[in-house]
This record gives structure tokens, sequence and C-alpha cells, in this order.
């Protein structure tokens, strides 16, 4: 493609003088690297040594060297004030929007990708306007909706606003993921004659999968951590979760930053672990089709 | 179309159409409504719109909202895009450092903002102390506090959560790019400063459009970390759009004009979309991807 290439012993000799000596951009560039480094990390890095100090530890310590006498009694006062059963209904909030979000999207996409009529492409429009309107502009009549199902303050009432808007962008990655399924494949395993819930389940379902990986990873990070709909919605302790669970007691321990930062590390330990874990994963499930 | 595809498409439909569109559509009959959400509504035209515009409440949160958007372009996309093109370089370090870049992401926007509440307490604040023992400052600076700065710092920590996140977006455009371009221009003598403008940010376009428009649509909705840093306060001054509508419709319970700042919200969303589709042809990028 580029003639220039010929010229490789040319190439080569480039190659090692600039591994030899470092010029002055990548200097440059290492010293910003270094900079953010501490920005971005040392915040993190903050919030862990500060869970791990006593609460006298906090005032008397100097605050960016890690505790002297590290301690777990602030995590263990966040769970003995219930944290675990907070933690277990954001579980059950995330699983359950995460299923039905990209369950019904894949069923959607399929439907979209393989029938070609006008009534399917409008309802997909309309799932396209969708991906612009923000949140925040249904919430009001979202929070009457709910309230006149009797479903204020449940579970399921923050479940069912927030299936509705994982939708859109679930749908449409998807859409574009069984598009690319080449048409040759549904005739060629001689599928013409099965019932659509048959080829979705012997040929969609199983080439799908890393995109639907993917976007469960998206769609759990987004339900987790959502906060409007738990604080319109919700307003006792049996249904709180974990992101009103440390505005609670950021609240409630105004003073005890030790206790509080427990909190939020707490909240965050899904992701941390499947960040140890499955980095790659994580990563690519945030990035949502986004980086293609 | 037959009926096992309705069946598939219906309960993404249903979703949708219930907790996301019709809200979206409700908000506007609310819009004239004076009510409090208990006791009956009261029809009242266009009352609310003249009275949210006339005091000036709703055009100052317009304003602010399209300040926070500046703001945050101008701070998260320079950085994003120089901490991607860092991160993709081959370099092992590099790699190490964005372990490091992405741990933010695991955190979500209460846990951040609780967080950075403590960071900058005037008080015991991990930043005032660093300042007091640097000698910098008169010390005690109330950084959301403080009316004339509040806006800038919310901005700040808008941009440590989220320049992550466009940094992966910029790491994996840049990745992308083919290593041939780069050692052809060097062939040709072009120094890297050259070749980081005319191969670089070219090839990156895409990415470029694709994470402004993110930080643009994001800048509407940036709710949860306004709402744990400053509540929308020092006074209004980092009263934005979402805020107002929350405090409107769920602290002083005026339905309507909440109402009104949903449906400017809403608008503003769409308008938004529909400008950055016309004017950097986005819907072209989509077609063309499709086809890779």
């Amino acid at each position: 493609m580029i003639p220039m290439l010929a010229n490789e012993p040319a190439l080569q000799v480039v190659k090692r003088t600039r591994r030899q000596v470092p010029t002055w951009y990548n200097v440059l560039f290492t010293l910003l690297g270094v900079l953010w480094l501490i920005i971005s990390f040392y915040p993190v890095l903050y919030m862990l040594m500060t869970s791990l100090r006593s609460q006298n530890g906090y005032l008397v310590g100097i605050p960016w060297l890690p505790p002297l006498h590290p301690t777990f009694g602030n995590y263990a006062t966040v769970i003995q004030a219930g944290f675990a059963h907070y933690f277990l209904n954001s579980v059950i909030v995330s699983v359950t929007s995460v299923v039905l979000i990209v369950g019904c999207s894949v069923l959607s996409a399929y439907v979209i990708v393989r029938t070609k009529n006008k009534v399917v492409r409008f309802i997909f429009n309309l799932f396209l306007v969708g991906l612009a309107l923000p949140i925040q502009a249904a919430i009001i009549p979202i929070y009457i909706i709910i309230t006149k199902m009797g479903l204020y303050d449940t579970l399921i009432g923050m479940i069912l606003p927030s299936v509705a808007f994982g939708l859109p962008l679930t749908l449409l990655i998807l859409v574009n993921f069984v598009r690319d399924i080449p048409s040759e494949l549904y005739e060629s395993m001689g599928l013409d004659g099965a019932s659509d819930f048959q080829v979705m389940r012997s040929l969609v379902l199983p080439l799908a999968m890393p995109a639907l990986i993917s976007v469960s990873i998206y769609d759990f990070v987004q339900a987790w951590n959502n906060f409007l709909f738990p604080l319109v919605l919700t307003q006792s302790d049996s249904s709180r979760v974990m992101p009103m669970a440390i505005v609670s007691f950021q609240g409630q321990y105004t003073m005890n930053v030790p206790v509080t930062m427990a909190a939020v590390m707490l909240s965050a330990l899904p992701l941390i672990l499947a960040y140890i874990f499955g980095r790659r994963y994580l990563l690519g499930g945030l990035l949502a089709g986004f980086g293609k | 179309m037959n009926w096992q595809r309705w069946l598939m498409i219906a309960p993404a439909l249903l979703f949708f159409l219930v907790f996301a569109l019709v809200p979206m559509l409700v908000a506007v009959y609310y819009s004239g409504l004076q009510w409090n959400g208990i006791s009956a509504p009261t029809w009242v035209g266009l009352f609310n719109w003249r009275h949210a515009f006339a005091n000036g409440e709703a055009v100052h949160a317009i304003w602010l909202t399209v300040e926070l958007m500046v703001l945050c372009w101008i701070i998260q996309t320079p950085l994003s895009l120089l901490l991607g093109v860092f991160l993709a370089g081959k370099q092992k370090h590099r790699a190490i450092f964005g372990v490091f870049y992405f741990v933010p992401l695991l955190f979500s926007a209460v846990a951040i903002g609780v967080t950075w509440s403590y960071l900058l307490n005037p008080n015991f604040g991990l930043i005032d102390a660093l300042l007091k023992a640097a000698h910098i400052g008169s010390g005690n600076q109330n950084w959301i506090g403080n009316p004339s700065i509040a806006l800038l710092v919310v901005s700040l920590i808008i941009g440590w959560q989220f320049i992550p996140f466009h940094t992966l977006l910029y790491q994996s455009g840049a990745k992308q790019i083919p290593d041939s371009l780069y050692e052809a221009a060097k062939i040709d003598g072009a120094s890297p400063l050259n070749s980081f403008f005319s191969i670089t940010l070219p090839q990156l376009k895409y990415t470029i459009i694709t994470s402004s428009v993110l930080i643009l649509t994001g800048s509407l909705t940036y709710f949860d970390l306004i709402y744990v840093l400053t509540g929308g306060g020092p006074g209004n001054a980092t009263q934005v759009l979402a805020m107002d509508m929350y405090k409107e419709a769920f602290v002083n319970q005026n339905i309507g004009v909440g109402s009104v700042l949903a449906v400017v919200l809403a608008v503003s969303g769409v308008v938004l979309s529909i400008l950055t589709l016309r004017f950097t042809g986005f819907s072209r990028m989509e077609s063309q991807l499709e086809g890779m």
C-alpha cells in the first residue's frame, strides 16, 4: 500500500535510534503521564487509605500518607449498619434490569434486522429518538406513574424505568451486531423452514455472545451506579440501594470520613473485582460499542 | 410479519413506550398544570412557561448548562486525546499507566462526589492540607462554597470522572491507526509533532466527534455529582437545568415549573443530537462503519 515500506533497512535504523535516545517529546509525554497518574489514581488511593484509618487516626494522622495503624473497623461499622442488605438490593435491581434489557433487546434486534417493513423501521426509529432523551426529562411523569401503580418505594419501581432507558443503546449495539451476521448463514444452516425462536437459539444467540456479554457489562454498570431513580422513587431503608446508602452514610456520619470511605469502597466492590479479574472485558463493556 | 415476531418485539416496545416515551410526552402536558402532585391539578396553559422564563430562573439554568458544556469539553477533550494517544504507544510502562488511569471508572458519580467533597473540605480536606504544607495560598479555601469558582470546580471533578472514559475511546481509536502511516512519514522526514497533526489528528476525526457528542449530550444530564457536591449551590451557582428541574418538582413540589424545565432539557437533547448529526456527518460515519 505504501511504497516506502520497501525501504526496510532504513526503517530498522529509525526504530533502533528511537529506542536508544529518549527524545524531548517522549520525556514530556512521560512527565504528563506521571502527572496524570497522580491526579487520577491518588484520590482512589486516598479513599482506600482513609477507609483503613480509625476516626482518631483520621484527625491526627498525616492525610496524604497511609495510616500507621490500619484497621478494618470502618468496614465492620458499615456492614453492621445494614450494608449487606443495601448491597443485595443493588444486586437484585442491577441483575434483573440487565436480564430484562438484554433479553428484550436481543429479541427486538433480531426482528428489526430480519423484517423489512415500514412498521418495524418506524419502531426502530422510535428507539433511536430515545437515545437523545435524557432520563431527567422524564423523571416527573415516571414518578407519578410508578406511584399510581403502587410501586413507589419498591425495587420493581426502580427496575421498570431503568429497563426502558437501558433499551435504546443496547438495542442499537445489538442491531449493528446481528446485522453483521451474513444472510447466507441463515440459509446454509437449513434454517429457512425453522421458526424464529429456533433460529434465535441455534444461530443468533451463539454468534452474538461477545456482544451480549459486552452490553450486559455496560448495562450492569449503569444500573449499579444509577442514582436518580432511587433518589426519586424510593425512600425507606428496606428499598435502599448502594448509591443512596453512601449518601445516607455521609449524612449520618458527617465528620466520620473513614466510615463513609469504607462505604464508598464497598459500593464499588463488584467493579473493582471485575477490574482485577477481567479488565479487558470490563473496559470493553464500558466502551459499549463506542470505540468501534 | 408473523405473530412470533410481534411477540419478540413487544416486550421492548412496551417497556420503552410506558416508561420512557409516554412520560416524555406527558411532561409536555404537565408543564401546563398548576400542581403539587397530590391535590387536584389546574390547567394554567402557558403560565408556568412565562413564570419560569420571566423570573430568569430558567434562563440562568440554561446558561449554566451551556457554560458547563463548554467547560467540560475544554477540560476533557485535549487531555483525553493526549492521554489516549500516549496509552496507545507501544512502550511497556504506558500499558502499566493505563491500568491506573482507568480506575476512576469503577466508582459511581455519587461515590466520586462524596470523596471529592471530603478532599476539598476547607477544614480537614486533603487538598487544603497539601496546600498548607506547600505554603500555597492562605488556606481554608472553600472550593465548592465559593460561587465564583464552584462551577469550574464541579467541571474539573466531572473531568476527573469522565476523562478516563474518553481516554479509553481515544486509546482504542489511536491503536487502529496503521503503523505504516507513521513509518512512512518518518522516512519522509516528518517530526513527531508533524505526524501528530498530519496523521494522528485526522485519523482520530471520528473518535473526536464521538467523544465530543458524548461530552456535550452528557453535560445536559450531569445531575448525580452536582446533587452530592453542591446541591446546586452555593445560592444557585451550580443550579444547571437537571438540578433546577429536580428542585422545582421534588423539593418545591411545583410539578408544572419542573416539567417546563424537563421539556427544555428533552428538546435540548434532541436538538443537540440533530445538530451534531448534521454538522459532523456522524450518520455517514455510522454507515461507513457498518461496512467494516
